[in-house]
């Protein structure tokens, strides 16, 4: 007796399910078709193939006309089911109603639409079906913008197609990294790489704010402001199970249509299968365990027993050229240890994460040759302990006697490349050696191995041992942090010569230890950066430190302190009203003159900064800086305005350079002094730049200090010339902004390069000194501005007080 | 268990934390760069520092006041420092971020 079959939905999935019940009991099932899109099964993974022209719709039908007609599949394409009744078992679609015995739901998923203005404008598509390709295809003409929302896997598939295509392709990705879900940010990063290599702009932190655009979408929109030209929008980002014909029909649905491990629904006549499908609450979208599914699904059709569990999946990215590969989880945690192996050089990423002698997760990127190895050590659980070791290089390095690092250097030939950077062969080194270059900065000189990303510094350290047998001592190095074993010097330089612009670029290419860093390098690397790279690095908030982050000095009791800048330590009534008045209104429980000469309020709550920032904001009054590692106060005297003593405008003069320094980022604090006669009120000869006003100009010294370290300037140069007095002063900022380690203060930095040196530089080489002042004008042209004026907007409040207050909340 | 929604995924910064005010204290809501979230006390055992304002690296947070590091799974301080912060169980849903309150809310007077 034949039942009959009702399948709603033609994906892979039930395209799978039909072939298992043709093969094992052909002639059971009388089965009905139907499918809202206008053909049959195809797959649909090979979308991507056809949207680049690589391949055709032809070549990725897996059932034809024919194949339906030999099985007496009744086909209704292009047919939407409207409705399910439960108790008569029939669906109705158009009209019309064929009765079940059976019923499989594959409706599949949806893509998910972020509803900005703008989305229903003509241009925007999704990417989840052939029309949607087709689409696709039809807008893109060479040289035409497309903007693809959402850098997941779907959304770079079509920005990969769409490019080779000849279109100009920008991704917009919410989160910080490319494939969030699939790659860690190092991954992430050179995926990156490797599209824009190929012509892709890839805009990450990117919230879409609006579609812009008349009759049909013209621009992109992003929250921060950035606009692109879009002559065609692509929206991936995201699916969600298309569960309503279910819902309408009073199945349990949660994300998606709610089955048992048997794929039965909550109604024993109703299957479901695919996307639309929730197990176990888990939602699935890769293709593996949908063909799982299938397989259970005909089995419970013909009454065997079968139960689906769910497998642990590998993702594969298909774009051409960028080989991806990840598996299981890889998410960082307690008792959880990376195996990372980087080659920077041949662009090759590998992280292997392990739980227990067990291999838990996989990263690959550049070679993934070895993923299904891998895979399978996840998936059966393998007791990886003995295979430890060499993990990381894959099987074809399992078994065999432990390497001896050195004895692979002795074999290598004279000709074998070491340092790949500079093509240094291992002869050349050899040679150079021999020639008398007896360490490491000699052999770097002569030769350049090693003196460009530096990854091969142990190679040729090797190389030296061997030639040098027992004279050879290696030089201890020491890492910024345990996260690397560059020091800071290397790691700038390698920023530098490198052009590496994001800490994940540099964490990537220079080998860090650590997927995240710490709380020391992260900051570091951030000052960096935003020293090397003005108006391409965004300040990384979360890599700051909580005051700077903050713009307030946190105290012991978690309160902040807020200090409102007075150029040159000079206020007037108003702004002492508007403090008071401040102070008043945020109950401040201490209000203190500050040695900087400006005033403090302590004791103000995290939530009430930006209202109190709003406040003095509005009075005319700006940040302090008083946290920041960074330009802080100019302190003056009062100098020839009132001063029967004073030489020169020593307020003016402060004031002036106070305009010119503040807002910028420096290895540690800067605090100036200017004192108008050699008597030195301003205290000018312990600051890190002191100016002493004399009859005759004005006398520069720097590199003093009063801390815990107490210590007086020295010479620097001397001026009759205010303009020169602030252009020498900005130079020497700049030059202790590209070469003082981070957290030196400028006296360290002095005391380790040599004042002759700097003074060459910044005072005697004229020609240099304006380029160091072009340079640091370049980096004040982006931040030299109010931090607090960017907070203290209500919009922007929200972030400051408490993400939920679950205080008043009581247990049922 | 008690879960209660407390905001979407996208109000914690990356690499960052949100606080949330309870009956028994603030705790602070963690985001990693991989999107996982932890909910920890936001009280260092050593000097009271709020660890939400901490830097985030891996899953551990470094204290702003004296550089405690603490794993974000089981707020165990790490290296040679000795304490630990009580943890909460939290997860995110759909994009939402959801903290179980069964130790956090006020038992009611019944």
């Amino acid at each position: 007796m034949t039942q009959k079959l009702v399948v709603i939905g033609a994906g892979m999935a039930s395209g799978r399910v039909l072939e298992h019940l043709f093969e094992d009991a052909p002639g059971t099932f009388e089965v009905t078709l139907f499918n809202a899109e206008a053909r049959g099964n195809y797959n649909r993974i090979m979308l991507s193939p056809v949207l680049s022209g690589e391949k055709t719709y032809e070549e990725i039908v897996t059932h034809d006309a024919d194949w339906y007609a030999r099985h007496g599949v009744t086909c209704h394409f292009g047919t939407h089911v409207t409705r399910i009744d439960r108790d008569r078992k029939v669906v109705v679609a158009g009209g019309a109603e064929v009765t079940y015995d059976r019923l499989v739901i594959a409706t599949g998923s949806a893509p998910f639409i972020i509803p900005v203005p703008g989305r229903d404008l003509p241009g925007v598509v999704s990417y989840r079906d052939l029309d949607d390709t087709n689409a696709m295809i039809a807008a893109a003409r060479p040289g035409a913008k497309a903007v693809v929302i959402g850098g997941g896997l779907l959304g770079l598939e079509a920005a990969a197609g769409l490019a080779l295509r000849g279109m100009e392709v920008t991704v917009i990705h919410l989160m910080g990294h490319l494939m969030e879900r699939q790659l860690d940010p190092a991954a992430g990063y050179l995926l990156q790489k490797a599209l824009e290599a190929r012509g892709i702009r890839i805009h990450c932190k990117g919230a879409t704010k609006a579609i812009l655009g008349q009759d049909r979408a013209e621009a992109v929109l992003l929250e921060d402001g950035t606009t692109y030209g879009a002559d065609l929008v692509v929206m991936a980002v995201g699916i969600r199970p298309e569960t309503r014909l279910a819902t309408d029909a009073g199945l349990e649905v949660g994300r998606g249509i709610t089955v048992d491990d048997t794929m039965v629904t909550s109604d024993p006549a109703i299957l479901a299968v695919g996307e639309c499908v929730e197990h176990d609450r888990q939602l699935f979208g890769l293709v593996a365990p949908l063909y799982d599914q299938a397989r259970v699904v005909a089995a419970t059709l013909q009454g065997k027993p079968a139960a689906f569990r769910p497998v642990q999946t590998a993702t594969k990215l298909k774009v051409t050229g960028c080989d991806l590969f990840s598996a299981g989880d890889f998410a960082e945690g307690e008792g959880r240890e990376d195996i990372v192996l980087r080659d920077p050089a041949r662009g090759i990423y590998k992280r292997l994460v392990i739980q227990q002698d067990r291999l838990i997760g996989a990263v690959l990127y550049g070679d993934t040759a070895d993923g299904p190895w891998f895979f399978g050590l996840i998936k059966d659980g393998t007791d990886i302990g003995p295979l430890r070791d060499t993990l990381i290089f894959g099987p074809s390095h399992q078994g065999g006697a432990t390497a001896d690092p050195m004895a692979a250097v002795a074999a290598l030939p004279p000709e074998a490349e070491i340092c790949g950077c500079n093509g240094v062969c291992k002869g050349r080194i050899v040679q150079a050696i021999e020639a008398g270059a007896q360490t490491l900065a000699a052999v770097r000189a002569v030769t350049k191995a090693s003196s460009s990303c530096g990854t091969c510094t142990g190679l040729v350290e090797q190389v030296m041992a061997l030639t040098l047998g027992p004279d050879f001592a290696a030089p201890v190095r020491q890492g910024m942090c345990g996260c690397t074993d560059q020091g800071h010097d290397d790691v700038r330089r390698l920023i530098r010569v490198k052009a590496l612009k994001s800490i994940p670029a540099v964490m990537q290419e220079l080998g860090w230890k650590t997927a995240g860093g710490c709380a020391s390098c992260r900051p570091a690397l951030n000052y960096y950066l935003l020293a090397e790279w003005p108006l391409d690095y965004r300040d990384d908030r979360q890599s700051r430190f909580v005051n700077e982050r903050n713009h307030a000095n946190i105290q012991k009791d978690g309160t902040y302190s807020v200090v409102p800048r007075m150029w040159g330590g000079v206020t007037t009534p108003d702004e002492l009203r508007a403090i008071a008045d401040a102070a008043d209104r945020y109950n401040v429980p201490m209000v203190k003159v500050t040695g900087g000469q400006r005033i403090d309020l302590l004791g103000v709550r995290k939530e009430d900064l930006p209202a109190i920032w709003a406040d003095l904001n509005a009075a005319g009054m700006v940040s302090g800086h008083a946290y920041s590692k960074g330009l802080r106060t100019v302190k003056t005297c009062v100098g020839s305005e009132f001063c029967r003593f004073g030489t020169q405008d020593s307020t003016g003069l402060g004031i002036r350079l106070e305009k010119l320094l503040w807002g910028s980022w420096t290895p540690h604090k800067v605090k100036l002094g200017v004192s108008g006669c050699p008597r030195n009120c301003a205290e000018a000869t312990i600051k890190d730049i002191g100016i002493i006003c004399v009859d005759s100009g004005y006398q520069i010294s720097v590199a003093g200090a009063a801390g815990m370290e107490v210590k007086e300037t020295e010479f620097l140069a001397a001026t009759p010339s205010a303009d020169e007095a602030c252009d020498i002063t900005a130079a020497f900022i700049q030059l202790y902004r590209e070469q003082g380690q981070y957290l030196h203060r400028a006296f360290k930095w002095v005391a380790k390069v040599g004042l002759d040196k700097i003074r060459a530089q910044v005072v005697d080489d004229l020609e240099n000194r304006a380029a160091l002042v072009a340079r640091f004008e370049l980096s004040q042209s982006v931040y030299r501005q109010d931090p607090w004026a960017e907070h203290a907007p209500a919009a922007a409040r929200r972030q400051w007080a408490a993400l939920a207050d679950l205080s008043q909340e009581a247990a049922e | 268990m008690n879960w209660i929604d407390i905001g979407s995924l996208t109000d914690i910064p990356a690499q960052g934390a949100r606080v949330v005010r309870t009956a028994l204290g603030c705790v602070a809501v963690f985001r990693t760069a991989d999107d996982q979230v932890f909910a920890l006390e936001d009280r260092c055992p050593h000097k009271g520092g709020p660890l939400s304002e901490g830097i985030v690296h891996g899953a551990q947070v470094t204290c702003p006041l004296h550089a405690w590091v603490f794993d974000l799974n089981t707020g165990q301080a790490q290296g040679a420092d000795e304490g630990a912060v009580a943890t909460f169980s939290a997860r995110v849903v759909a994009g939402r971020v959801q903290l179980d309150a069964t130790r956090l809310v006020r038992r009611s007077a019944a």
